[in-house]
């Protein structure tokens, strides 16, 4: 096999500028190399960059500086060799399958006798044979991904990119894709020479990929590499498959050591008033308290395991378990969650308690909250707007970001009851609501 | 790969008997339409080139046989106007979304075009064609079909611009990472993802285009008097000669017209373009219409559709394709670029002002100014009481509708074609009877005003209410919610979002129709109504040009401002607060 990369990444640095003039970096000192025969997953939380990284790739998007190539050529706009399969597949509701299948070599102006007989051939590759004439809105999910799979596989790319393929879809249907795909890939039934695979399902990236790149947020860079050399095809009961997805819960736990640290607000220590609050509710904060308080966690639990008993991808939980962290209710490091004396405490306590509890922590440890706090205070009014703030937020984050985490301090504050928000006249208070 | 588990099939068995290889009953059918229409356009387009004295030698007559013929003419008016304004809508919508800078002045200019009181301007368009083909009976229908553009395109660019900044991130990465080229991806991607939007307002406006056709046909210019021969010129005959008869066959004729391009054109149209719809789950309802069956049957139609898409790929082959520039080129315009751009559209309002000032401070005075307003003002009251008076009548009986689905099914088709009915056929009914009983016309002209537009506002209602949940409404019945409590808390701001909706139209609509209703005609008795309205209307009559661009002028900064500063506002809130998600 020709060892010689097909797509070379290198110190490639994605920043979108932010009103002030200041910028935004989601991206930063991406290096990689894809070789044929291989499987690339890029695993990671939401915000990690790992998708933006993949429309670099696909050609949608432009880096700020760095270089990337295909087959030695530099990448400006989507290349003829890169073909892409979306997260909602992106299928056009006014065509059939055939056409759908079709348009890219339309695109082509390839002469009709061939589009026809390349897409039949796509077509039926990915067993779509007998639903040529059908609309997308007819299929069920699956067989739409499957649409999506055809469509990408007939202009035969070198390099498939697929974004979070199977998260749309329910598991058993996400299971038989996988696995047809994979047939697929072994036997080498189909075109392409390198396929990246972008996931935030731990167990997918292990069961698929022969590399996996495991990322991190603010910016968005790759925390380390980890290559899986299991025999396909994998067994996810396998003791060598679990020690490896336990392997990656504790990369991606793991507290960045020295400087790192101190630069990055990741893992919230240097947090400030800047940083994006994720969407998480005082529910499931609650809920993951009470269930790693219960047996039989007793107040440590391994985050595979946990995951598997709640039902939860990575996605939701850890969102969920840093927001814990951030709060000082839990600690999190070696791929487990261990609770803080006042996480036990909150977990045993009745509502007015925890009331009590939050409100604490809220104040002592999210300095935005402490910050509305103390505007309120000092007002003799007691009163303040929610522009206020998000001007002060937006000096740190994209508005989105602002209007999100402003939604999350909003939520939490009510909660414990640190202040008051009326959204039909947008103002913070002290008072409550009648 | 394995066999599929999912239970879809949409193979569909066809079977071809002999005698179905030559001809289906469907061909047939469709076979005598296309010739009927082909028919029907020679015949009505037989007249366009004779010249405009012919008008007068072959004088219309009230004759009901000759109403077929009239109602063909102002029907094909009718759809001129809206092939002209769907040509205007892909290229000005699509320009307006494609390039930031023509956007952020394109976008505005249709917003106040929209809020523009039209027929003021009908004896000044026509002054216009006609010049440009003098003596032509074309000249006076270039200006008629124009005029009835302009009641029809400003809502359907709109529509068509949104969609164009609406399309889902995916479908257009996904047709860019598969290199579409910037024609074909016009035609695979944006026209089709744009067209169910478009239809549902082709329909609005060909509704609203009726009543202006219909007020366009007859006109007086100065001392000039032009008549096209349609629907509206009959109607005016019939005023002049004040038969009520010939009135009522009129309006027959257009109940007739309404029906049958609905069945023959919308229907086909919203059942075909529900394909295009991207929400994909399987709808409850599905449209249907027996014409487009027909078509969709028939293997002329069918050829014909498949010479349609042959001509968008070889175009899309045909047009030359680029290779893809680096992105970095298209996202920044140039700095220069844009200062020149700012330069001269600063020209041009300069310039626009300045000739309207020029106008207005040559011709008229500040006391007069002050007298049109306050005229506006009248208008305004009546557009407001009107408003308040029809929703007081309709939200409760909408809302009633709305909630018994047998009833809707009923109601809804019958109160959106009395939305399309021209009501300025009615009129003359009304004004007949105001002259017979000696009314006031101050207040009895007033409510024609709102004649044709109250239904918008009751349907929508109907449509608000039945899209109540069940849930919503069993847990009102469950928690013993009744009487004026359940109107407060749960009906009305069910329907709140909808009544809005309804309401801007039915208001902007009144404005409109104040040209028309505040001063009628009944053979040689005027009947005149103190507004706004009649103001333009008397200046129109008159060729007075300054007092004409007063009017107007007024009229438009009163719609703008009254859209601005009290239906938007109301409408986001409507939107924010109580649209069910």
């Amino acid at each position: 096999m020709n060892t010689a990369p097909i797509l070379h990444i290198s110190d490639v640095r994605k920043a979108f500028p932010k009103p002030d003039g200041g910028e935004l970096l989601v991206l930063d000192g991406m290096n990689l190399d894809v070789s044929a025969g291989q499987i690339v997953g890029l695993l990671g939380r939401s915000g990690s960059g790992k998708s933006t990284l993949l429309r670099l790739i696909a050609g949608l998007a432009e880096a700020s500086s760095g270089e990337l190539t295909y087959l030695g050529q530099p990448i400006y706009g989507p290349a003829a060799g890169i073909a892409m399969v979306f997260q909602s597949f992106a299928l056009f509701p006014w065509l059939t399958v055939f056409e759908n299948v079709a348009i890219g070599l339309e695109a082509q102006r390839m002469a009709k006798a061939e589009i026809r007989k390349r897409s039949l051939a796509a077509i039926d590759l990915i067993g779509l044979d007998g639903f040529e004439s059908a609309y997308p809105r007819e299929l069920s999910g699956g067989m739409r991904q499957r649409v999506g799979f055809a469509r990408a596989l007939v202009v035969h790319p070198n390099i498939l990119l697929m974004d979070e393929p199977f998260s749309a879809l329910d598991v058993l249907t996400a299971e038989t894709l996988r696995t047809d795909f994979l047939d697929l890939w072994s036997e080498g039934r189909m075109p392409i020479k390198g396929v990246i695979l972008v996931t935030h399902n731990i167990e997918e990236a292990v069961l698929m990929c022969d590399r996996i790149l495991v990322f991190g947020s603010n910016p968005g860079r790759i925390l380390s590499e980890i290559k899986v050399m299991l025999p396909q095809p994998r067994n996810r009961l396998d003791p060598s498959f679990r020690e490896l997805v336990e392997r990656i819960y504790v990369e991606m736990t793991a507290r960045p050591t020295g400087a790192a640290a101190a630069a990055r607000t990741e893992r919230f220590p240097g947090l400030g008033i800047g940083s994006v609050l994720p969407q998480v509710s005082s529910n499931s904060q609650a809920g993951l308290l009470e269930a790693v308080a219960a047996a039989p966690f007793n107040g440590t639990a391994d985050l595979p395991k946990i995951a598997s008993d709640l039902q939860m991808e990575i996605d939701e939980l850890f969102p969920v378990a840093e927001t814990l962290q951030m709060m000082r209710f839990a600690e999190l490091e070696g791929g487990d969650l261990r609770l803080t004396e006042d996480g036990k405490a909150f977990a045993q306590a009745d509502q007015d308690e925890r009331k009590r509890i939050f409100m604490r922590h809220l104040l002592a440890y999210v300095p935005l909250a402490a910050h509305i706090r103390r505007v309120l205070d000092e007002r003799a009014s007691h009163v303040a707007r929610k522009s206020r703030f998000i001007d002060e937020l937006e000096d740190f984050m994209s508005e989105e970001a602002a209007e999100q985490t402003l939604r999350t301090i909003v939520s939490w504050g009510r909660y414990a009851e640190a202040y008051a928000y009326d959204d039909e006249r947008a103002t913070f208070s002290l008072e409550n609501p009648t | 790969m394995p066999s599929m588990s999912e239970a879809v099939t949409t193979r569909r068995l066809e079977t071809f008997g002999f005698l179905r290889d030559l001809a289906s009953r469907w061909d047939l059918a469709a076979f005598v339409v296309v010739i009927g229409l082909i028919a029907f356009l020679g015949e009505a387009a037989r007249g366009l080139f004779a010249p405009l004295a012919q008008l007068d030698v072959t004088p219309l007559s009230l004759d009901p046989i000759h109403l077929p013929e009239y109602a063909a003419r102002t029907t094909l008016r009718m759809f001129a106007a809206l092939a002209v304004s769907f040509v205007f809508t892909l290229t000005y919508a699509t320009w307006a979304a494609k390039s930031e800078r023509a956007g952020k002045l394109l976008v505005p200019i249709l917003d106040i075009l929209q809020s523009v009181p039209i027929l003021g301007f009908l004896s000044l368009t026509y002054v216009f064609f006609m010049s440009l083909a003098p003596g032509r009976v074309i000249g006076a229908e270039f200006a008629a079909v124009f005029v009835i553009f302009t009641s029809q395109a400003w809502n359907m660019a709109f529509s068509f611009y949104q969609s164009l900044r609406t399309i889902p991130t995916e479908l257009s990465e996904a047709a860019e990472s598969f290199r579409l080229s910037p024609w074909m991806r016009f035609w695979q991607l944006e026209v089709p993802f744009g067209l169910p939007a478009l239809v549902w307002n082709m329909m609005m406006s060909m509704s609203g285009g009726w009543f202006f056709v219909v007020a366009s046909e007859s006109i007086t210019v100065g001392h000039t008097q032009v008549s096209l021969p349609g629907v509206g010129t009959y109607i005016a005959l019939a005023i002049e000669h004040k038969n009520l008869r010939a009135i009522g066959w009129a309006v027959g004729t257009m109940l007739l017209v309404i029906l049958l391009y609905d069945q023959l054109f919308f229907r086909p149209l919203v059942v075909w373009v529900d394909r295009f719809r991207v929400e994909q789950e399987p709808g409850a309802r599905q449209p249907h219409s027996w014409v487009l069956t027909m078509m969709r049957r028939s293997r002329l139609v069918q050829a014909g559709k498949l010479s349609f898409h042959a001509v968008v790929l070889w175009t899309s082959r045909a047009v030359k394709r680029s290779d893809a520039p680096p992105i970095e080129a298209v996202a920044r315009p140039k700095r220069s670029l844009d200062l020149l751009w700012v330069s001269l559209v600063g020209a041009a309002v300069v310039l626009g002002l300045w000739h309207i000032v020029a106008v207005l401070i040559a011709n008229t005075s500040i006391g007069e100014a002050l007298q049109v307003c306050g005229l506006a003002v009248l208008t305004m009251l009546r557009v407001f009481v009107l408003i308040a008076l029809a929703s007081l009548v309709w939200v409760p009986i909408g809302v009633w509708v709305g909630l018994r689905p047998r009833a809707a099914e009923f109601v809804q088709p019958i109160a959106q074609f009395l939305a399309a009915f021209p009501a300025n056929l009615l009129f003359p009914f009304a004004v007949y009877a105001i002259v017979t009983w000696k009314l006031e016309p101050d207040i009895w002209l007033s409510p024609l005003m709102i004649l044709g537009t109250q239904w918008y506002i009751l349907f929508n209602v109907i449509a608000g209410a039945s899209a109540l949940p069940a849930e919503l409404r069993y847990a009102a019945e469950n928690f013993g919610v009744k009487g004026w409590l359940w109107w407060r808390k749960v009906a009305l701001p069910g329907v709140l979002p909808f009544y809005v909706t309804g309401a801007i139209t039915a208001s902007g609509g009144s404005w409109n129709a104040a040209q028309v209703t505040e001063l009628v005609n009944w053979g040689n008795t005027t009947l005149r109504a103190h507004g706004l309205g009649s103001y333009i209307a008397d200046a129109a009559v008159a060729g007075n040009f300054h007092r004409l661009v007063l009017g107007i002028a007024v009229m438009s900064l009163f719609v703008v401002v009254i859209n601005r500063a009290f239906w938007r506002p109301l409408y986001y809130y409507a939107e924010r607060k109580f649209r069910l998600t």
